[in-house]
């Protein structure tokens, strides 16, 4: 099973979430922001970073490289497709997701350990997960706070498309706590927190990250 | 204004000048005249002025630095020595680290966040243009006092500068200091420090060699922004009434960096360049002078060639910009093609401005005019040498001979007391506020960072090789006495790589001081500079390079004398690293090491406004022994956790690591008042699991290391004899110092 890491210019995490993929026991594959190519993978992510040094909105650039046709296409049909912390602006930007990032309420870039409750284990991205399950995964970045209008919260929270939530004190000032959200497929995920970067103990605060990148597996075994 | 030209200089030599302006004594611009034979150009008075300039050409400190020569430690560790952009030492397994600190100070007064900013996109730079992918950054920092208005405008600023370009480039921060004094008011000190790694045969060089060789520019065009700035900013002091000095400081753009960082290491594992420098202080005057004098010195420059950020710029100014994100690269013909593909790759601006030739002079042409035709070597390395007057400050003699005189805990009240304040002073109290703004995961190999002792990272994630690094000044010893406060520094910051159970290996430093025009300061810098060589070459730890800055000064308050070392160690598995702190109940606490009455210096007395006193006298061959017991504490599997003794003595140490895992301690200590308070070097609690306890004794009696069991972990509280402090008043007061000061 093959996984597809993008690198856009400024992309961060990219070897972070390739290290996390080939943990769970897939291949990870590079694929480049420039080539219209998706190298036959069976999913993809979009990692965290600073694509094109985020001065215009949050991936706003990103959403229009070549690679990203070829991936709107893919999700389309169905691929699994994880973006995380830049890889969630950029599918909000792709309009693949509902909403936008906007800069934290304290105004600060924050990065700690956060605890988030699973509240969605149907996508193919959780399914590792139970429902009501807390975790603790790294927050890091600096335009976290999911806003969207009440019409779309509403759709969202009634088809029970919000995958995560913070727990305890809101970070960042999402709405409804929102750290994460599926399609109505359920085969494309964003998600600010960084479970890449919780795959052991020893690199990060836990391991609890690495159900994201098993329950891709199981998706694509099925 | 007109050009000027070598022609135009010749036929006019009586020109007035604006050399003082410059920055230039009229010795020095008479030797620039010898030099030539004839009067510079104003192109060739620029690239003079910025690299003769105090900041790039260590002119004060050249004759004290070559101590680091005359006492080097002989060892096959080091692969690249002083003198390069960055030292490089061999850490095993066919990999090499290279280190390297610098301060950002004077930039970051004026305007905190590019100041801060720029200082960690210098450091990057350096790191990388050894050849090595930067893998960590750590940002020592001093400011004047917490409550201070100003400190409010400058902190947060230099703050989100470090994390806003470090967290931009895909960098963990892994540590640093952030330490506050009134001296540091009007001159914060923002010094920062990058770790890269590589393997041996990646080494880059400076060098521009081979003639007919391309001289290729590449990364953000050239602006405005920086002009002079080490020459009008580093290299003086600053006065109460000048003007602002705003458009000599730096301008980042960290994602130019970030490519530019990818971009040159594709270009390093083709091996496309024979020589490579970063233009940082001084531009291109430096990297073209220091590139042909890294050579056999002929180089043509077609300066007109140069990509701009505003087509205004006259010569003399791009000669001068310290714009950012910019590279200098040495590229055989037979290269330059594919070097221009991974350029385009990455969309980065790239140009070929001239090539080696087999002369011995650096010249530079405006579109076709001859501006700067000089020998290489006398602006990058012949600069002006100054055996600056040094003296004993009378105020060393005076302060010696006071007697501290404060009061130390004795009931339990007082004990209770004294932690709390201790906890909660904002040179000892939690620093989430600030590190919680910088990126600690990115890259997946950061294994330890603050507030652990020293900062760690994975170089190889199959053999589990890793490095630590720790930075640590003491400045209120350096006060008292700069021989042994450097000394200090260095066994403190050796100490915090060994609790962890990492074998320092090397040692950078960044030197900050006030003016080296006033010979009090001039003398504790040369005796700061003896200290930190006697001890390296004591304790057998190699120099691998280092900054200098002087002029941290205002009027006539200098800073307290801040020499910030820093020691590079390795760990063979990252795996097996003694943490700071324990996460149960029922384990042992010992202190390793003896305590005597060191209150001078101290933090406690720093609260209660004394600054007198006698530091203490550095013992480098019981902190190697320490070392010794330290590592085998690990790598016997003895220690459950280890932490270090320094600012706030016991009393912090236990602070920090009943907090860190919300795990109580109780523990009984004769001589309250010192044991908790003294701020003796060389000590060290380690939490061992009581059936280790023989084993330990047997460890530290093999070292001589003196042992005290002094309690055992488990509660809800940290209870000091009779007193007794809930852990959730502990950390309340530990964690409400900076939101409330900052928030």
């Amino acid at each position: 099973m093959k996984v597809g890491v993008v690198t856009f210019p400024g992309t961060l995490d990219d070897r972070d979430a390739a290290r996390a993929a080939t943990h769970a026991g897939t291949t990870a594959v590079s694929l480049w922001h420039g080539d219209a190519d998706l190298k036959g993978v069976d999913a993809v992510i979009l990692p965290g970073g600073f694509s094109y040094g985020d001065y215009l909105r949050c991936g706003a650039i990103s959403r229009f490289a070549p690679v990203m046709e070829k991936i709107i296409d893919a999700a389309n049909g169905g691929m699994p497709l994880l973006g995380i912390c830049n890889g969630f602006q950029v599918l909000c930007e792709a309009h693949l997701l509902p909403g936008a990032l906007t800069r934290n309420h304290e105004l600060h870039f924050l990065c700690r350990d956060q605890k988030l409750e699973i509240t969605s284990n149907t996508t193919a991205w959780t399914s590792s997960y139970q429902v009501g399950q807390e975790i603790v995964i790294p927050l890091k970045n600096g335009e976290g706070s999911f806003q969207c209008d009440d019409a779309t919260l509403a759709k969202l929270e009634g088809e029970g498309r919000i995958i995560a939530r913070y727990v305890g004190e809101n970070p960042n000032g999402s709405r409804n706590k929102i750290a994460g959200i599926t399609n109505e497929r359920g085969n494309v995920v964003g998600l600010m927190p960084h479970p890449e970067h919780a795959i052991d103990t020893l690199t990060g605060p836990t391991a609890d990250g690495l159900g994201f990148f098993t329950s891709v597996l199981s998706a694509m075994v099925k | 204004m007109a050009l000027d030209t070598v022609a135009i200089a010749t036929a006019n030599p009586e020109t007035t000048q604006p050399f003082a302006e410059l920055g230039l004594k009229p010795d020095e611009y008479a030797r620039i005249k010898e030099i030539l034979g004839r009067r510079p150009t104003s192109s060739e008075l620029a690239m003079y002025s910025v690299m003769w300039s105090e900041h790039c050409s260590y002119k004060s400190s050249k004759v004290h630095l070559k101590q680091f020569g005359d006492k080097a430690v002989k060892t096959d560790a080091l692969l690249v020595g002083i003198g390069e952009n960055a030292g490089v030492v061999d850490v095993g397994q066919g990999y090499a680290v290279t280190f390297k600190i610098e301060s950002h100070n004077h930039p970051s007064f004026i305007e905190p966040y590019q100041g801060a900013a720029t200082g960690v996109g210098g450091i990057v730079r350096d790191i990388l243009t050894m050849g090595a992918r930067p893998i960590a950054v750590m940002d020592p920092l001093r400011f004047g006092p917490a409550d201070h208005p100003d400190t409010r405008r400058v902190l947060p600023g230099v703050i989100a500068g470090v994390g806003g370009y470090g967290n931009c480039l895909g960098l963990p921060n892994i540590g640093g200091e952030v330490v506050f004094d009134q001296t540091y008011l009007g001159n914060p000190l923002v010094n920062a420090l990058c770790v890269g790694v590589m393997k041996h045969s990646d080494i880059k060089l400076a060098k521009a060699a081979g003639a007919g060789n391309l001289v290729v520019l590449y990364g953000a065009k050239t602006g405005g922004d920086g002009i002079g700035g080490v020459s009008v900013l580093a290299s003086e002091t600053f006065e109460s009434t000048g003007p602002a000095k705003r458009p000599a400081v730096q301008v980042g753009d960290p994602f130019v960096e970030k490519v530019l960082i990818e971009c040159s290491l594709e270009i390093f594992a083709e091996d496309l360049v024979v020589g490579i420098q970063d233009l940082g202080g001084a531009g291109l005057s430096c990297a073209t002078s220091e590139l042909a004098s890294g050579g056999s010195g002929g180089m043509k420059v077609e300066l007109d060639r140069v990509p701009l950020r505003d087509a205004t710029l006259s010569p003399e100014e791009i000669l001068m910009s310290e714009s950012q994100e910019r590279m200098c690269a040495i590229v055989e013909p037979k290269h330059i093609n594919r070097f221009l593909e991974i350029c385009k790759k990455w969309d980065v601006t790239v140009t070929v401005i001239g090539e080696v030739t087999d002369g011995d002079r650096l010249e530079i042409t405006w579109h076709g005019d001859l501006i700067v035709d000089v020998p290489p070597r006398t602006v990058a390395h012949d600069g002006p040498v100054y055996n600056r007057p040094f003296a004993k400050p009378d105020y060393i003699d005076r302060v010696n001979a006071e007697i501290v005189d404060v009061a130390l805990p004795k009931t339990a009240d007082e004990i209770k007391a004294a932690v709390l304040k201790l906890a909660a002073t904002p040179n000892l109290a939690d620093k989430s506020w600030v590190t919680s703004q910088y990126d600690r995961y990115v890259q997946g190999n950061t294994i330890q960072s603050q507030p652990d002792d020293s900062g760690m990272v994975r170089i190889d994630e199959k053999t589990h090789l890793g490095v630590a690094v720790a930075t640590d000044a003491n400045a209120n010893w350096s006060y008292l006495n700069p021989y042994e406060g450097a000394k200090l520094a260095l066994a403190e910051a050796a100490r915090n790589i060994a609790t962890a159970g990492a074998k320092p290996l090397a040692v950078t430093n960044c030197l900050n001081f006030g003016s080296p025009e006033d010979p009090g300061v001039m003398w504790q810098f040369a005796e700061s500079v003896r200290g930190l060589a006697d001890g390296c070459l004591e304790m057998g730890l190699p120099v691998t390079g280092g900054n200098v800055s002087f002029y941290n000064q205002t009027g006539a308050v200098a800073i307290l004398p801040t020499p910030v070392i820093g020691v590079l160690g390795v760990i063979d598995d990252v795996r097996t690293r003694t943490p700071m702190s324990f996460d149960k109940a029922g384990l042992d606490l010992y202190l390793l090491g003896e305590t005597k009455a060191d209150i001078a210096g101290s933090e406690w007395a720093y609260i209660h406004g004394q600054r007198g006193g006698s530091s203490p006298i550095a013992d480098l061959q019981r902190e190697m022994r320490l070392i010794e017991v330290l590592v085998a504490g690990r790598t016997e599997k003895i220690f459950t956790a280890a932490h270090d003794l320094s600012q706030g003595g016991l009393s912090a140490t236990l602070t920090e690591m009943i907090l860190r895992h919300n795990v109580g301690a109780k523990v009984t200590l004769e001589n309250i008042g010192v044991a908790l308070i003294s701020e003796t070097p060389g000590r060290v609690v380690v939490a061992v699991d009581p059936n280790q306890a023989s084993a330990l004794t047997a460890l530290a009696n093999k070292h001589s290391i003196a042992i005290t069991k002094i309690g055992s972990t488990g509660g809800d509280a940290l209870e000091i004899n009779d007193a007794k402090i809930s852990l959730t008043e502990l950390r309340k007061a530990h964690t409400e110092t900076f939101p409330k000061l900052f928030g």
